[in-house]
């Protein structure tokens, strides 16, 4: 294909776009959520979709994310394939019992006879100034429950590609979307390309001193310590997770192999959070290969802050090659 | 096929622009005193008066508020323009040993429990989550999760069962709770459960549900295709619709109903009928989902306007009253603009206060290991 197919979006661009490609190609696609419809959802990622496929399948539902996931396993279990929007992280645990006790124990439930081919949608993480339960990041709740597949785009190209390879899936997927990024980076998305397999980590920059484990709005964060670093004399490599349950840590492995250091960082709580499942496992598989010990730049373990201190909880440059420097110190 | 009796929905019709036959109503929105059989009362000059007040100045908040988040000193506000009649109503109901559970809009109730909204600007500017002492007030915090407040109403009511402020005939002791919330979160399980709950112990709550039409894009029609009052009946405790713009009527419904639940006949549930005149939120853009004619509509039904015709009309307040009125606005207005951008921001470390009662060894390393880190930095904060 040519280069006319080019186009320069947003992540909010590439979301929708995703869930347009996925809705004309899979009649049994189906959107449900708060204000998804006319309004286009609070960040417009559904904006024009109900338009343009109707209100049978752009379904604006009462206000109750429990009744949203639940009657989405009943559609699923009719044969539709829900892609469920939760408003905000923070607004999903209301539909957590249905998310863990029903979506993530169906199939095994019924020895694989009842799958469910669902999406739920949630836009996570910080950094936006909103008031309480609007910057959370629940991932680790999702990614320790058996039954639920979990990723983060970080990018509109990935936007684009992971949610139409997500509600491709037939098992469930929470599908995390950095919303401080829906806006803010444009990308250049050529169609044609085929994508990276939804369950894949990739290295989006090479070095060689560490490496830097991101997903999600962190990458971006660490792709700007890795340019930092750079002016150091410091090589980093990053490798965008993309997927945390199940992770691929092949390319981790790979990496930490060659350099010897990684570092994680999200913004979600340090404690029992991915940074801590990715350190157990690059100990297990890279010990003899590692100078240093793991390190996590993680949101601390409290309740998100009140919005005009956010960025001291949420790891940022500074934090991160502090951690470089520490890391590389050992 | 059998016969299930009439369609409710087209009965009724959820969204009646009048609020229906059931509505009611004590002052019209012309300013005409009319009289009801059941929530009839008298309203001395003083009464009218002070709500007239009340209501200009929860307004002012508002607009000054969003004021103030249109110049980026909140990051957000959740505008109560139109609701003011049912805030004040419900507000100046209670009794100093009632209990409020509000939503995160409920300004016109915080005015009334004595609240500086000075603590109001410092939520939505992002210094806290929420800086008044409850216990204080009898008002609780700001519950964003929608609907979540409805349980824990119920939950702090059967607490007054269980310490005998019930039923005693007692002015000063008998107390009630209520509990807000609005129709989009009559859709919520808690909702619901808080229903079946407060049915199940005959707590002494209040359901008060502000019906502004609206839950961010989505119309009344999309959470319930009945009267959302009736649906009381089929939880086991009467319902009410109320002219949520009438803060006369507003007031003796509210009144009655935390009589009846300080009394020990059990819970009510109001549904104070209104209109969401602004935006969601100050991120909201209504334009993208509703007519303006319904706005121009629901205009003519200010809640404000009315009384002031009333007062007006029989000789209650003169000139200089609104004049006061207007100044001691303006005062406000000066005071809430100098004061939300003299909010300190909080400072960093401050963070890790208050996660639990007893701070563990783990939350210390990490707030000590972030001071060391803060302290790298040239002239560290």
């Amino acid at each position: 294909m040519s280069s006319t197919r080019t186009q320069r979006i947003t992540l909010a661009k590439g979301l929708n776009m995703g869930l347009r490609k996925a809705m004309e190609d899979d009649p049994k696609v189906l959107i449900m959520g708060e204000d998804v419809g006319k309004l286009g959802g609070v960040f417009r990622i559904t904006d024009g979709l109900q338009k343009d496929f109707g209100e049978d399948r752009v379904i604006d539902s009462p206000l109750a994310e429990s009744g949203i996931v639940g009657t989405a396993v009943g559609l699923a279990l009719r044969g539709y394939r829900p892609v469920v929007e939760i408003q905000f992280d923070g607004f999903v645990y209301p539909a957590y019992d249905q998310i863990v006790a029903q979506v993530a124990k169906m199939h095994y439930r019924s020895q694989g006879r009842s799958p469910m081919p669902m999406v739920i949608r949630i836009p996570f993480g910080g950094g936006i100034g909103a008031v309480e339960h609007h910057s959370e990041s629940p991932e680790a709740q999702f990614a320790h429950t058996p039954g639920l597949k979990v990723v983060a785009c970080s990018n509109p190209v990935d936007g684009y590609w992971m949610i139409q390879q997500a509600i491709a899936s037939d098992d469930p997927v929470i599908f995390l979307e950095p919303k401080r990024q829906y806006h803010a980076d444009k990308a250049d998305l050529d169609d044609s390309m085929a994508p990276d397999p939804l369950f894949s980590s990739r290295v989006v920059r090479r070095g060689s001193d560490a490496t830097l484990l991101a997903y999600g709005p962190t990458v971006k964060t660490a792709m700007k310590a890795a340019e930092a670093a750079a002016t150091e004399g410091r090589s980093l490599e990053v490798i965008d997770l993309r997927t945390l349950s199940p992770l691929d840590m092949g390319p981790v492995f790979d990496s930490v192999r060659r350099t010897g250091r990684a570092i994680i960082t999200h913004e979600a709580h340090v404690n029992l959070g991915v940074g801590a499942e990715v350190a157990a496992r690059v100990q297990e598989e890279c010990f003899y290969s590692l100078e240093s010990p793991v390190l996590r730049v993680c949101g601390f373990d409290i309740p998100y802050p009140a919005s005009r201190i956010e960025e001291d909880f949420l790891p940022d440059l500074d934090r991160v090659l502090d951690a470089v420097d520490r890391s590389l110190e050992f | 096929m059998p016969d299930f009796g009439p369609d409710l929905a087209e009965v009724f019709g959820p969204a009646a622009a009048d609020g229906g036959p059931d509505l009611v109503q004590l002052l019209t929105p012309e300013g005409e005193r009319v009289h009801h059989p059941e929530f009839d009362r008298d309203f001395s000059a003083e009464e009218l008066r002070g709500f007239y007040r009340d209501m200009v100045l929860t307004r002012r908040i508002d607009t000054e508020a969003t004021a103030l988040q249109r110049h980026g000193e909140l990051g957000i506000w959740a505008q109560l323009l139109g609701q003011e009649a049912a805030q004040i109503g419900a507000g100046r109901a209670l009794r100093p040993q009632d209990y409020v559970f509000p939503t995160y809009r409920e300004h016109g109730v915080a005015w009334c429990r004595g609240v500086d909204p000075l603590h109001l600007l410092g939520l939505f500017r992002g210094v806290d989550h929420g800086s008044w002492d409850p216990k204080d007030h009898n008002f609780g915090l700001y519950t964003i999760v929608i609907g979540a407040q409805a349980l824990h109403a119920t939950g702090y009511a059967m607490g007054i069962q269980r310490d005998g402020a019930v039923g005693t005939g007692d002015h000063d002791r008998d107390a009630a709770v209520i509990a807000h919330f609005g129709d989009g979160a009559s859709s919520q399980g808690d909702v619901n459960e808080a229903f079946i709950f407060a049915a199940s112990y005959n707590a002494p709550v209040v359901f008060f549900c502000q019906n502004n039409q609206w839950a961010i894009s989505e119309p009344i029609e999309r959470q319930s295709r009945i009267p959302l009052f009736q649906r009381a009946l089929g939880f086991g405790f009467p319902g009410v619709r109320v002219d949520g713009n009438d803060v006369l009527a507003t007031y003796a419904v509210t009144q009655a109903a935390l009589q009846r639940a300080r009394e020990g006949s059990g819970p009510t549930l109001v549904e104070a009928y209104t209109y969401r005149m602004g935006a969601h939120t100050t991120t909201d853009d209504p334009t993208r989902y509703r007519l303006s004619d319904d706005v121009e509509r629901w205009k003519l039904k200010d809640p404000i306007a009315r009384v002031k015709v009333y007062l007006t009309r029989n000789g209650l307040a003169d000139d200089d009253f609104f004049a006061s009125i207007q100044a001691e606005a303006d005062d406000l207005g000066h005071r809430l603009r100098e004061g939300c951008k003299a909010l300190p921001d909080p400072k960093p470390l401050s963070m890790f206060n208050h996660v639990y009662a007893e701070e563990t060894d783990e939350l210390r390393q990490q707030r000590e290991g972030y001071a060391a880190y803060l302290e790298t930095f040239e002239g560290a904060r």
